[in-house]
């Protein structure tokens, strides 16, 4: 939708408005908008996901985790950059140092101080890895040209398979 | 296309899934509803984005095998938005009940495999959203407390039978790192039109942001302000409690209903027949106009319910006006005249049913 005072730029603001007996609605763009005394409102992030890609972005670029893949999903730095979507929980592990960086930047802190939680005690043991799993994580490691962890799980597999029940 | 599946039987759902709306709620006049959300995932699996389809088949299985020792969720319903048609994940969606993302309603990205919502007594758990699982209470009016208590005795039920991802730094960990920590989003969906009409809205928005809180548009993420309605919530979720995080909202939603409330009183007292022109024409366009869009509706709606806090309408009550909110969306009107209908067909359809509801419900006594 384009902004009803310039009609150039795309309207981010939408107002109502009452004038001459009728209630219309205002579209406008930023611009526009700032003129009319509401500017501030449009500084608030209306798309948190092009906000994080931003950050993520911004982010001191090459690191020493950009190589490694998440051992568990087989993610990588670039892959986050990509999507701004983390693969798995360990990915938090295997990019601790930027993500606490960009944390730190996002909400102010890296620190969790809410509740603390516990897993249930019957899930403290790692449940076995099935073969569905193994074999999940194997094409996602090939889809991602991830041929050393796609080795390692191929192994894994394998030995599984072998096992006598 | 497999062979037609019949429409959502409404009635299956808890209270309609609406009980949200009747206005039962503290501030019921300003604020609609409070709705409080934790992110949650499961260790042991890849987000729903990297998961494949076997992953989040299993992911539902388990959740759903935990389901019975969770007291929250004792005789929900489950539905798996794959099996609806478009039409029903529309019109889940325009409840409030699933986000846009689990219904599949961006073309992009069609409904997952796995896709499910558990929908209890004002309690919800969407499974396979961006995160495994989405917990969420909604209440009606401004009830921060009680959506808390909600969520939180489902977090702790479920949480004692699904192991989640738990960081010792990190707290609870997410797919966007955004939501990571408490995985808290606590929002109020607020009416402001004292604020929009007095031009204030600007400098009110802009001091939430100062104090950590964002604003959005009737259905979130991404959508616009209509209506004059905005939805309030916590910006960051890391690095303050649950109940700070509470706390804030709490404080800075108060304060935003004073300052509406006073920004009414100034209309009435400087342009107080003007805006009751305004607002009774307003009702007459709802009343009979032929053909509405829905932002046409939202507006006016808007316009009668600021007439209604002002005394100037009544005997038509908050709930009437909330149901209109919903009810007159595109899925709903679909599903009343019982066929797909076209934008112009939706519009017509629109107007007859708000004509109905008012005609019915309140003669708008002069
Ligand atoms: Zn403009
Ligand atoms: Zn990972």
């Amino acid at each position: 939708m384009l902004c009803d005072n310039c009609k150039e730029r795309d309207a981010v603001v939408h107002l109502t408005r009452i004038v001459d007996n009728a209630v219309t609605q205002l579209h406008l763009c930023e611009k526009c908008a700032a003129a009319k005394g509401v500017e501030t409102t449009l500084s608030v992030p209306q798309h948190p996901l092009g906000d994080i890609l931003q950050a993520v972005q911004q982010q001191a670029s090459a690191t020493s985790e950009d190589a490694a893949a998440c051992a568990f999903c087989g993610a990588t730095a670039r892959d986050f950059r990509a999507t701004g979507r983390l693969g798995c929980p360990h990915c938090y592990d295997a990019m601790e140092q930027s993500l606490r960086e960009l944390l730190r930047r996002l909400h102010g802190s890296s620190r969790h101080v809410g509740q603390r939680y516990d897993a249930p005690v019957a899930h403290m043991v790692d449940k076995p890895d099935t073969l569905h799993d193994l074999r999940d994580r194997l094409r996602r490691a090939i889809d991602g040209e991830q041929f050393e962890l796609a080795a390692e799980l191929r192994d894994r597999i394998k030995a599984l398979e072998t096992e006598p029940v | 296309m497999s062979e037609p599946r019949p429409g959502l039987d409404l009635s299956l759902l808890p209270d309609g899934g609406v009980r949200w709306l009747d206005a039962s709620g503290p501030n019921s006049d300003v604020v609609i509803s409070t709705r409080i959300r934790l992110a949650r995932n499961v260790s042991g699996y890849a987000f729903t984005g990297r998961a494949r389809e076997g992953e989040r088949l299993r992911m539902l299985a388990q959740v759903r095998d935990a389901l019975s020792a969770v007291p929250s969720l004792s005789g929900s319903l489950l539905l798996r938005l794959e099996d609806l048609p478009l039409v029903d994940r529309q019109l889940l969606h325009e409840r409030h009940l699933v986000s846009k993302e689990l219904a599949g309603l961006d073309p992009q990205h069609p409904v997952r495999s796995g896709a499910a919502v558990f929908l209890g007594e004002g309690v919800g758990l969407l499974v396979n959203e961006e995160d495994h699982l989405r917990l969420q209470a909604l209440r009606s009016g401004f009830a921060v407390a009680q959506a808390f208590d909600g969520v939180t005795r489902l977090d702790r039920e479920l949480g004692g039978q699904v192991p989640y991802a738990f960081h010792r730094e990190f707290g609870y960990l997410t797919a966007c790192p955004t939501n990571a920590g408490t995985g808290l989003r606590a929002s109020v969906l607020i009416h402001l039109p004292g604020l929009v009409l007095t031009k204030e809205i600007g400098k009110v928005l802009a001091g939430l942001q100062q104090m950590g809180l964002t604003y959005r548009g009737l259905y979130g993420e991404g959508s616009e302000v209509v209506g004059n309605f905005f939805q309030l919530s916590n910006q960051t979720t890391l690095g303050r409690s649950e109940e700070e995080l509470q706390d804030l909202l709490v404080r800075v939603v108060r304060h935003v209903i004073e300052r509406e409330e006073e920004a009414r009183r100034v209309l009435v007292r400087d342009a107080g027949y003007i805006i009751e022109d305004k607002l009774w024409r307003a009702y007459g366009t709802l009343r009979y106009a032929r053909s509405l869009t829905f932002d046409e509706a939202m507006n006016y709606l808007s316009g009668v319910r600021l007439a209604v806090g002002l005394k100037l309408i009544t005997g038509l009550s908050v709930y009437t006006l909330n149901k209109l909110l919903i009810f007159a969306q595109s899925a709903h009107l679909a599903h009343l005249e019982g066929k797909v209908l076209t934008d112009s067909e939706t519009n017509l359809a629109r107007a007859r049913y708000v004509r109905q509801v008012l005609l019915s419900e309140g003669s708008g006594v002069e």
